[in-house]
This record gives structure tokens, C-alpha cells and sequence, in this order.
């Protein structure tokens, strides 16, 4: 299972939004997509997922374009949790689970047992197996998210691609949702905010800037106070520990003038 | 319950029951819809009256009971059928396909623009005679889809942008209706689609059942066929992409065979309200959200709904048979009400 984009591009509207990204998927890797709001990380996941054709340039899966595969050969292949996926009908848990399953389901062949345990499977994994039966809208949103991973999984693909997948999380449900995909056995691939989370969990980590890729690499070669800088615009301490990890303590941006002090003061 | 209903709804055998069962309900449901009226007439007549036209079985009866049965209540009963459940299916279908729970026809503007297409042909005798009126109504659908779907991607394509797109539709293309039939009807012509226009039965013979008929089965048909990739698009088009549906194709068809229901029904009944908007509603409370089980009970839902609404105008007012859209829009009214009203709780 492979996953590559080549040069691609794509513009909305009038306005470039991606310029010729080249970028190749490790098997087996958690790369992470770090960059600044409009920077085009979402765009890009929708391109290399298959679900928008690119301007110029290709992505390939398997070696073919992504386009010549067909919808559900790629969701046999790829599966994709995008950002706060939500609905207002009242379906359970599990049967959100179960959709996972559609890209093996022909209109005329029925459900199998072998669906059941596969689903099953999927909830136990993301430790939901408890609340299957609960209505949608009465779970929180780290469940609603750990749902969506669920579903992901009962797609069985080799490849699973998330879009900024902790947003609205508390920091303890961000953590424990990454934890959970990082125990996958899986190729990730994630758009993520939080430069630790990506310094933590990514094996490599690409910068976009503006549409570009500015850097592709491990997370201690990408995460430079030089580079953070520039893209997004912060003053930051980059601390490195003994066993190759990083981590990374924001600054103000300058100390508050005297001025907006003294005025305090009075 | 629902839970219960959709593992039935899994299993051959229960599959099998549980069409067998909707069946059954929809033969007492048209049983029902002969029977009952002006006269009252024994169901054992009607069944005889059934038996001596499809097979001459020859009981004796008498010829204008016979008359009344077969020429008159049970033709109409078959078309009020249909035109349910097509109005059922197309209101489950673009409900799930918008992601919109207000979402059907006539509030969408569908029935005004095929109205005004029905209009066009039978009265400006637009086409010159290559146009049937059902196709006539087919294009004014469309053509009403297409502009309140263009004028919700303008608005925003929120819920709300797409009904204020609908209720928009709808007045332009009543206005144009009303244009058409002021400016170029007889004054006979014009009180005769007036009281088309608010949905009415009563001229329904057998040759209109034999459109309204298979226009359902071929609807039901497409409509099923979509019925996993219409659960896809429980969490949007996108999420639908990522599963495998071709979503281009799925609206294509669907929006068509939605449309296709709406202008049949339309050419033949007029434009009946908040069937398509109610029913679906009240089959997933039933059986749940799973498509292969809801469509099929939205459309017996709809079928059943619309055979006792139709007896309800004939009944309520002694001597006198109300345009069944009246009826439709005194029940469905307040239910469309209820559904805004939950809907603000969820949000």
C-alpha cells in the first residue's frame, strides 16, 4: 500500500490553494501535516484521499492514479475521518460504526455475521463496545470522534487519513484519541494543530505554508525555532531530549511594552 | 423496537414477513377505501365486485354498486396509493440526500414547478402535442430543482438557505401558474385546475392508475437500489465520497427519480402538501434510519395515509368531498410544526 502525490495543485474560486506538493507516504508511518489556518493542510488531505481530482499533477495509490481507481476500490484501500463529521438523525453508535462497512456491501448482497464481528471488533478497539447502543446525540464529542476512528477501522483499509481529528477536544481526550490511532497497524497520515502532539506522535512531520510544503521530515529536523518562526509567526524554545524527542515551550512575542505597563499601574 | 425491526429487516425470512405483512396491510387499507363512503357498501360486495373483474367470477350483483366499486372508488384508492408512497419515498429520499428534515416537494418547489410545467402543456399547449402532460410536469420539476438548488448554493446551502430557496421557488412558480391560467383559461378551464391545483382525486379513473402505478414500482425500485449508499450520506456527501459512493451518480439518480415521482403525481392528483415531509418522519420513529427499512415503510406509510385521507373527504362533510390536500395540510401542518419545534431543542 502505497501513497504518493506528485506536483499537485489546486485552486478554488480563483485562488491557488496548493502548489505543487510531491509527497510520498511511508508505509507504516504517522506523518503528520502541521501549518498555519489556510495554509492548505484540509485541501490536501481531500486530495490525497481521492475525494477531490487535483488541477495539475497526480496522486497515485498502488501505483495507479488515484482518479482510475474507482470510489470503492479506494475505500477499500484509504479510509478518511474528516473534521467533526456530525448529523442530526437519530442513529446509534454502532450503526455509525457500521457504515464503515459499505465499501464491501454490493445493493444486493445482505449484511453477514462477519460484518457483526468485524464492527464489534472496531468498537472494542476504540473502547466504545459499552455504549453501542446509545444515540448519537447523546455522546460527547471524544466519543463522537473515537466513533469515527471506529468506523475508519471497520473499513479495513491499510491507510487512514484524518483531518485535524482532536479539534474541540479537551487535552486529555486529544491525547488519548492520537494514542489510540498511533496503536494502529496502520499508515496515518493526520492534519494536526498542536506542534507537540505532532512532535509526539509523528514519525515524520510536513510543514505547509501557503499552499507549499516548506519541509518534510523527522520531527526534530522540522520543528526548528528558525522554522516556526517563519511559518507561524511565534517566538518558541525547542527543548531536545536525550532519546531524540522534542518539545516545544511558546513565547510571547515580546516582553509587553512599558507604556501598556505603566498605564496598568495607574 | 426499532432495533428488533432492522435485524428483521437483515434476515431472508424476515424480509419475506415483513413484505407479506405490508402486503396484507395495504390490500385492507384499498379493501377499506372501496367500501367505505357516500353509500356505504358491504366489504363482501367489493370483494365479489374484484373477483367477477379480474377472474368473471359472476356473483349477481347489482350493476351500479359494481359500478361504484370498480369505476369509481377503487381506481381512486390505488391511485391515492401511489401517489403516497411516491410522495413518501421522494420526501425520505431528498430529506437523507439534503441532510434536511424539512426537505420534500412541495416545500422544496418541486410540485409548484411541475405544476406550472402540467399547466404550460394543457393549457398554452406548449410542446404542440409532442408533450404529454406528465412530461410537461417532469421538466417544470426539474427545472424548478435546478433553479431552488442554484438559488441555495447562492444562500449559503445551510437547512434554512435551501427551505427559503424552496418557499421562493414555490411563489414564483405559483405566480407563473396562476399567470398562465388567468391570462389564457377559459373561465371553465380556470375553476377546474384551481381545483386541481389543491390536490384532488375525484376525477381519477383506471387509465391514471395505470401511469401512478408503475411510476411508484420503477421509484420504489431506484430508490432501494440506493438504499446503502443513501446511508452513507448520514454524515454529508463528503463522508459518503470516503466510504466509496459515487455521489455524483447517487444525486443524479435520485434527484431524477424523486422528481419523475413528484410530476406524475402532480399530472394526475395536483400538488399535495406535507405528505413527503411528514411520512418519512413518522417511519423512522417506526423502524429506525436504516434505508433498506425505511423506504419501503415511509412508502406503506404513505400509501396507507393517503387511502384514509382520501375516505376522509369523502365522509367529512355529508354530500360534499373536500380537495384532499386540505386534509393532508390539516394533519401535516401541525406535525411540520412539531418537527421544527424539536429540532430547535436538538440545536
Amino acid at each position: 500500500m502505497t501513497l504518493s502525490a506528485s506536483r499537485v495543485s489546486w485552486s478554488a474560486g480563483g485562488v491557488d490553494i496548493l502548489k505543487e506538493v510531491s509527497l510520498t507516504v511511508e508505509t507504516g508511518e504517522f506523518l503528520g501535516i502541521i501549518g498555519p489556518n489556510g495554509s492548505g493542510k484540509t485541501s490536501l488531505m481531500s486530495l490525497i484521499s481521492g475525494i477531490r481530482k487535483p488541477k495539475r499533477g497526480e496522486v497515485l495509490l498502488d501505483g495507479f492514479p488515484i482518479g482510475t481507481l474507482g470510489r470503492r476500490t479506494v475505500a477499500q484501500r484509504l479510509a478518511l475521518v474528516e473534521q467533526q463529521a456530525e448529523t442530526g438523525e437519530r442513529i446509534t453508535a454502532r450503526q455509525a460504526v457500521e457504515l464503515g462497512r459499505t465499501p464491501y456491501l454490493g445493493t444486493l448482497s445482505p449484511w453477514s455475521p462477519e460484518d457483526d464481528e468485524i464492527v464489534e471488533a472496531a468498537l472494542e478497539n476504540v473502547d466504545m463496545a459499552h455504549l453501542a447502543d446509545r444515540l448519537w446525540h447523546t455522546l460527547s464529542g471524544g466519543e463522537r470522534q473515537r466513533l469515527h476512528i471506529a468506523r475508519a477501522l471497520a473499513q479495513q483499509s491499510k491507510i487512514l487519513l484524518l483531518d485535524e481529528p482532536t479539534n474541540h477536544l479537551d487535552i486529555g481526550h486529544q491525547i488519548s484519541l492520537l494514542d489510540l490511532v498511533r496503536r494502529q497497524d496502520l499508515t496515518v497520515v493526520a492534519a494536526l494543530h498542536d506542534l507537540n502532539h505532532a512532535a509526539m506522535f509523528c514519525d515524520r512531520i510536513a510543514v505547509m505554508q501557503a499552499g507549499r510544503l516548506v519541509a518534510l521530515g523527522r520531527p526534530r529536523e522540522v520543528l526548528t525555532v528558525e522554522r516556526i518562526r517563519t511559518v507561524f509567526g511565534i517566538e518558541v524554545e525547542v527543548e531536545h531530549d536525550f532519546d531524540g524527542s522534542c518539545s516545544i515551550r511558546y513565547r510571547a512575542r515580546r516582553p509587553r511594552p512599558l507604556a501598556a505597563i505603566a498605564a496598568a499601574g495607574v | 423496537m426499532s432495533r428488533v425491526l432492522t435485524q428483521a429487516g437483515r434476515t431472508g425470512t424476515g424480509r419475506v414477513g415483513a413484505a407479506l405483512a405490508a402486503l396484507v396491510i395495504l390490500f385492507a387499507a384499498l379493501w377499506m377505501g372501496a367500501a367505505i363512503g357516500e353509500t356505504a357498501i358491504p366489504f363482501k360486495t367489493v370483494a365479489q365486485t374484484v373477483a367477477n373483474r379480474l377472474w368473471n367470477a359472476g356473483y349477481p350483483l347489482a350493476p351500479i354498486d359494481e359500478g361504484i366499486i370498480w369505476s369509481y372508488r377503487l381506481s381512486r384508492a390505488v391511485v391515492a396509493a401511489s401517489c403516497g408512497a411516491a410522495l413518501a419515498l421522494s420526501g425520505a429520499v431528498l430529506q437523507s440526500l439534503l441532510r434536511n428534515p424539512l426537505a420534500d416537494p412541495y416545500i422544496l418547489g418541486i410540485s409548484a414547478g411541475a405544476s406550472t410545467g402540467a399547466v404550460s402543456v394543457a393549457i398554452l399547449g406548449v410542446g404542440a402535442g409532442m408533450l404529454t402532460l406528465p412530461l410537461g410536469a417532469f421538466i417544470g420539476a426539474l427545472v424548478a430543482f435546478v433553479l431552488v438548488s442554484l438559488l441555495a448554493v447562492k444562500a449559503g446551502r445551510g437547512t434554512a438557505a435551501i427551505i427559503l430557496a424552496g418557499v421562493a421557488g414555490s411563489q414564483l412558480f405559483n405566480a407563473l401558474t396562476s399567470f398562465i391560467v388567468t391570462k389564457a383559461a377559459t373561465a371553465e378551464q380556470a375553476r377546474g385546475i384551481m381545483f386541481w391545483l389543491l390536490g384532488n382525486l375525484s376525477g381519477v379513473r383506471w387509465p391514471d392508475a395505470w401511469l401512478a402505478v408503475p411510476a411508484t414500482l420503477l421509484g420504489l425500485v431506484v430508490c432501494l437500489w440506493h438504499a446503502r449508499p443513501l446511508d452513507a450520506f448520514t454524515f454529508g456527501s463528503e463522508s459518503a465520497a470516503s466510504l466509496g459512493i459515487s455521489v455524483r451518480r447517487t444525486y443524479f439518480a435520485l434527484v431524477g427519480v424523486s422528481a419523475m415521482m413528484t410530476a406524475v403525481m402532480v399530472s394526475i392528483v395536483g400538488s399535495i402538501g406535507f405528505v413527503g415531509l411528514v411520512i418519512p418522519h413518522a417511519a423512522r420513529m417506526l423502524v429506525g434510519v436504516r434505508h433498506g427499512v425505511l423506504l419501503p415503510a415511509a412508502a406503506l406509510i404513505g400509501a396507507v395515509f393517503m387511502i384514509l385521507a382520501d375516505i376522509l373527504s369523502r365522509v367529512l362533510i355529508p354530500g360534499q368531498v373536500l380537495p384532499i390536500g386540505v386534509i393532508t395540510a390539516l394533519v401535516g401542518a401541525p406535525a411540520f410544526a412539531l418537527i421544527l419545534g424539536q429540532r430547535r431543542d436538538r440545536a
